[in-house]
């Protein structure tokens, strides 16, 4: 064994993991098989929202190769089974039940109505065909104002509302800040604006599948999953199993973006079919179950009224948002929102605040976490109206915003929504980004276009952007009254040949922590990079764990593992003060040696492994094992920041936006692995974009996903992409030993406004002040073509897609 | 993504294939890539209980050269398309559609008549056949016959094909030295056009003596751009010239609505495209 000689940590290293990655040759949950494995097709609901008269299964039963046909009442005859949703947001929020099977009712077009069982996948899915459901249509309930309108429809009756509940901060009743209204009546000027967060459907490339082996004493799960550590515990409490008869395994899993957080009806109900059989069972959605069935994300009204002085101080900021909970509530759903009450501040100094969040059911797909959930939106609103504000009065909308945020010397700095920003330093991110950008010659190319009427106009989008991440201080989301706290587990074999096992408890899905965590324990314990293997989602190896989510595992399960490796240290100090027959206040550890302090005599922690292997002669007292653990509890989020720039040109006579440039400036804190946080960027920022300009998941008014597929969910591909000039500034956070921040969802919350800034900003000179998302080439054109203050905007309803650009509302917006 | 059961077969001879065809019935369905179908029966929009897969049929790929026409199998690949030298002097126009179509795994596996047999009015193809004056030959148990591109197109998804016939040909009038664009716009360049226009020009001097002019996705059927043709002939190629003939792109078009355009927007894109294909046309 070798010493390392330059740091593991901040090396671009290639990911362990990409090969098998890339090739496809591991194992995803549908390439798994058990012996005597029988396969599960669910019969969906082409209905949004009807009483379900009757289920005839008799003619699929007799299908070629069919095991089973079960309903919603015969795996849960009394009705018992709830889904979990773990984030009880008020005290008084309105919780429907979500059945495993829908039983009486449907309340999306999606829903599972009953599940055939076959010997194999296409017989299963043959069979589909011959179950004969009745429906009798309930009335539809979709958008978010229709839904809380006098009178209107209900999806749950006996809930007797659509509305889910009301979330309120006030910086004047927290004691943080000063009133609102007053803020607002005093203010020299006050700008209102409503945006739209349309529907989003988290596009991760491995559809969801599960597969239970009900065969041995445990009950064991492999899914497709972010969180088998919460599956496994909500799975014990959703079914009343007892927990330690369950084990969950996460084996590689094909992405997430955080639809992948959740306690699935498929997976309750293969357990349940599993234990009825005494069979291995396996559920694989279909992408067309994906599109209609997994959560969506987003889906807002945002009314934000700011108020300013002349001279461009913010003085107030209030923000009333309707949030689309789709027909039942999430594993977290209702907390999304809530997650952006404390991000709508941003980076700037507000002096009044208020936040009021509306959440409503409608007949349509839940909603849940996306990328970034809560931050992203609250990110986009703020962005958008400080571009806003600065027309309003005529300023540069950097200037805006630099006479607004906290300066560096500032922190630590108390927002006025109560949170606690350790550090920052947005003039080094915002002057770096400046520079790359070339930000005063592009304003002199815009000048010059617009001066000659170019049928090219150009548009520049800034975003200067912060959010919280690394969820979360246990403590802070009790406050919340989230249904778990934030920490994460960690734990070391040292194994006799002095390799090295690290156990992790969150739960990678594409991010690489194999390869970032045996950079820091490289480090740590001075042993070789290819020395250390990291094992991670399963339950019975990776005992203890809340999973990965919120950009927070490096920020928290990477400090869980740093926590453990000192343990492993001091552990193997006292072996190694015993070997060298010296104190141990003699011994420095370095490079993964001990040396007795001023001489050369040392020994390696390799040798200390193979000696506490053999105990043959240990200090008294001593157990035989280096073996450590750590549970890390973080003391406060932690708050990346960045300044992104965006360019685009706008073809004036097709609506086309095209982005011509790039710059993002983030500031991550240390970096363990910069191609990695490369990757994190370029992935988030391509989602962020999408956002602004292709993917909308789109209802028609009877409650039908029309955007079904991915030819009419437009993903971008890399063609469609410009190219990333990508940089960093390095503010490292203080609250933890490595300095480090999330990096996995800046991209997505911050490139949005950017790129919804830069396209308004090219043609605000026709007059336009909004254009709904996406921006697609026809609601650019015709916001173009409108040309007066009234065009974009939004429209009236969420989730109605073309609903707000038809003739009725006079076009453009 | 399961498709309902089927059966399968892929005679090497288009004889066997045409008694396959017949034999079959109507629920069955050609196979000429797969690149539409395969999609549509693995979502089970259509359950045909038998698949006729014309890939090992050898005679229908390739192209030769006939007198003033050239002869193009029906089974030709996208790929072979783009990269064939007769066409690419004597068909410009139909290479560089084909450069525009999906995705390079798209273009080694879908066929040009494939293309053209499903008649998707957002298929790239179409329009740039119709504007060549191209010819189908079709086989049938009756023998061949042929149409031209304009009978051969009958509406959405629906040609003049009967269930028993096979497209095995596609006959395309040499237009050697003439210019030639396909200006295609989509939202994402994998996404089929929201609107596109072919436009291949034939100049005498600096003037223009011919153009013809296809429009994709202006209609249930692709369409020519008649009164735009007509206004080009003897026109100088100026920017001007060609802005004007092209404000009558949108005459008699019947395009469908759908999330990405009303009729409105995409009459306005069709004369904004059909300026810049025969500019670009002439550029090139």
């Amino acid at each position: 064994m070798t010493a390392t000689i330059e740091p593991e940590v901040g090396k671009g290293r290639l990911r362990k993991e990409d090969e098998r990655l890339v090739t496809g040759r591991t194992r995803w949950t549908d390439n798994l098989t058990l012996p005597g494995l029988v396969h599960l097709a669910v019969l969906r609901s082409t209905m949004a929202h009807a009483k379900i008269v009757s289920i005839d299964t008799s003619a699929a039963k007799e299908m070629p190769g069919v095991v089973a046909v079960f309903t919603g009442d015969d795996l849960d005859p009394d009705g018992a089974i709830g889904m979990p949703c773990a984030w009880p947001i008020t005290p008084d929020m309105k919780s429907p039940r979500r059945p495993v099977l829908a039983q009486g009712t449907v309340n999306f077009a999606g829903e599972g109505v009953a599940v055939v069982v076959a010997r194999g996948a296409a017989e299963a899915e043959d069979a589909l065909a011959e179950i004969d459901v009745e429906y009798d249509e309930l009335p539809v309930v979709l958008g978010l104002e229709n839904a809380l309108a006098e009178g209107a429809p209900l999806v749950h009756e006996d809930l007797g509302t659509n509305r889910n509940a009301v979330w309120i901060f006030d910086s004047g009743e927290a004691g943080s800040g000063a009133p609102v209204e007053q803020a607002i009546s005093d203010a020299e000027v006050v700008l209102k604006r409503r945006f739209r967060q349309q529907r989003l459907v988290p596009a991760f490339m491995e559809p969801r599948a599960c597969m239970v082996d009900p065969t041995a004493p445990q009950l064991t799960m492999w899914s497709a999953t972010q969180i088998p550590h919460i599956l496994k515990t909500m799975s014990a409490l959703t079914l009343g199993l007892p927990e330690h008869k369950i084990r969950v395994i996460a084996p590689d899993v094909g992405g997430g973006f955080g639809g992948k957080i959740a306690v699935l009806p498929e997976e309750i109900m293969c357990l349940l079919v599993a234990q009825k059989l005494g069979k291995p069972v396996k559920w694989t959605e279909s992408r067309s179950e994906t599109m209609v069935a997994a959560h969506h994300g987003r889906d807002q009204i945002q009314d934000l009224t700011i108020a300013a002085t002349r001279d461009g101080t913010v003085t107030g900021l209030k923000v009333e948002l309707l949030a689309d909970m789709g027909a039942y509530l999430g594993l977290v759903g209702p907390g999304v929102p809530i997650l952006g009450a404390f991000m709508f501040n941003a980076i700037y100094k507000i002096p009044a605040y208020h936040f009021a969040c509306t959440n409503v059911f409608t007949n349509t797909t839940l909603t849940d976490a996306y990328r970034g959930a809560g931050r992203p939106e609250a990110t986009f609103a703020i962005e958008r109206i400080m571009d806003e504000l600065a027309a309003e009065l005529g300023m540069d909308p950097m200037r805006l915003r630099e006479q607004n945020w906290i300066k560096h010397e500032e922190f630590p700095y108390t927002t006025v929504s109560t949170l606690t920003y350790d550090s920052g330093n947005y003039e080094a991110a915002t002057a770096k980004a400046m520079e790359l950008f070339g930000y005063e010659s592009l304003r002199q190319e815009q000048r010059e276009r617009r001066d000659r009427n170019d049928p090219v106009q150009l548009g520049i989008g800034i975003s200067t952007f912060t959010e919280m991440c690394g969820l979360a201080p246990s403590r802070v989301l009790g406050s919340l009254d989230y249904g778990a706290g934030g920490w994460e587990h960690a734990a070391i074999r040292m194994l006799p040949t002095g390799k090295v096992e690290v156990i992790t408890g969150a739960s990678a899905h594409g991010q690489g922590h194999e390869t970032a965590w045996s950079q820091i324990v490289a480090d740590q314990l001075g042993v070789p990079f290819e020395d250390v293997e990291v094992l991670h989602g399963d339950t019975q190896s990776s005992h203890k764990g809340l999973d990965t989510y919120g950009s927070r595992s490096l920020a928290v399960g990477g400090i869980a593992v740093v926590k453990a490796t000192e343990k492993v240290i001091d552990k193997a100090r006292k072996v190694a003060a015993h070997l060298m027959e010296c104190s141990e206040d003699d011994l420095e550890f370095a490079g993964g040696k001990f040396t007795v302090k001023g001489t050369d005599t040392s020994t390696g922690i390799g040798d200390i492994a193979l000696a506490v292997f053999a105990a043959h002669d240990l200090p008294e007292g001593i157990e035989p094992t280096l073996d450590s653990d750590a549970v890390y509890d973080p003391e406060n989020f932690s708050f990346p920041h960045g300044t992104h720039l965006c360019a685009t040109e706008v073809d004036t006579e097709t609506g086309r936006v095209r982005i011509r440039s790039y710059v993002c400036v983030d500031d991550v804190g240390k970096v363990v692995n910069p191609i990695i946080v490369e990757g994190q960027m370029h992935g988030g920022l391509a989602q962020g974009i999408a956002q602004a300009l292709y993917e909308e998941a789109v209802y028609d008014e009877s409650g039908t996903l029309t955007s079904g597929t991915f030819a009419d969910y437009l993903l971008p591909s890399a063609v469609d992409l410009p190219e990333f000039t990508t940089d960093r500034t390095e503010t490292p956070s203080t609250t933890n030993p490595l300095g480090v921040k999330g990096v996995g969802e800046a991209g997505t919350i911050a490139s949005t406004p950017a790129v919804v800034n830069a396209v308004v900003d090219a043609v605000r000179h026709y007059g336009v002040d909004d254009i709904e998302m996406p921006l697609t080439p026809m609601r650019v054109w015709q916001a173009i073509r409108t040309g007066e203050k009234a065009a974009g905007g939004p429209g009236a309803e969420s989730g109605g897609g073309l609903g707000s650009i038809d003739a009725a509302h006079g076009g453009a917006q | 993504m399961i498709p309902a059961p089927f059966d399968y077969v892929a005679p090497s001879t288009v004889d066997d294939a045409v008694r396959a065809l017949a034999d079959a019935g109507e629920d069955a369905k050609v196979l000429a890539g797969g690149q539409s179908l395969l999609p549509v029966l693995r979502v089970r929009l259509a359950a045909p209980t038998k698949i006729i897969d014309l890939g090992k049929v050898a005679e229908l790929r390739g192209v030769r050269e006939e007198g003033d026409h050239l002869v193009i199998g029906s089974m030709t690949t996208h790929y072979e398309v783009q990269r064939d030298p007769l066409i690419a002097e004597h068909a410009t126009l139909l290479a560089r559609a084909t450069d525009t179509v999906a995705d390079p795994q798209v273009r080694h596996r879908g066929t040009f008549g494939g293309s053209l047999a499903h008649a998707d009015p957002a298929g790239d193809l179409l329009a740039p056949a119709l504007a060549l004056d191209a010819e189908v030959v079709i086989q049938g148990m009756d023998g061949k016959r042929t149409a031209t591109a304009a009978d051969f197109f009958e509406d959405f998804f629906t040609t003049s094909l009967r269930p028993d016939e096979i497209l095995v040909e596609v006959r395309v009038p040499k237009h050697t030295g003439w210019h030639a664009h396909y200006e295609k716009f989509n939202r994402v360049a994998q996404a089929w056009s929201m609107v596109a226009v072919a436009a291949t020009v034939r100049t005498d001097g600096d003037a223009i003596a011919e153009a013809k002019i296809g429009l994709t996705n202006m209609s249930s059927i692709p369409m020519r751009a008649t009164a735009v043709e007509q206004a080009l002939v003897g026109q100088p190629a100026t920017t001007e010239a060609i802005r004007a003939a092209a404000e009558h792109a949108a005459e008699g078009t019947n395009p469908t609505v759908d999330g990405n355009a009303d009729v409105e927007y995409r009459q306005h894109l069709a004369r904004v495209l059909t300026g810049r294909a025969i500019s670009a046309a002439m550029a090139g």
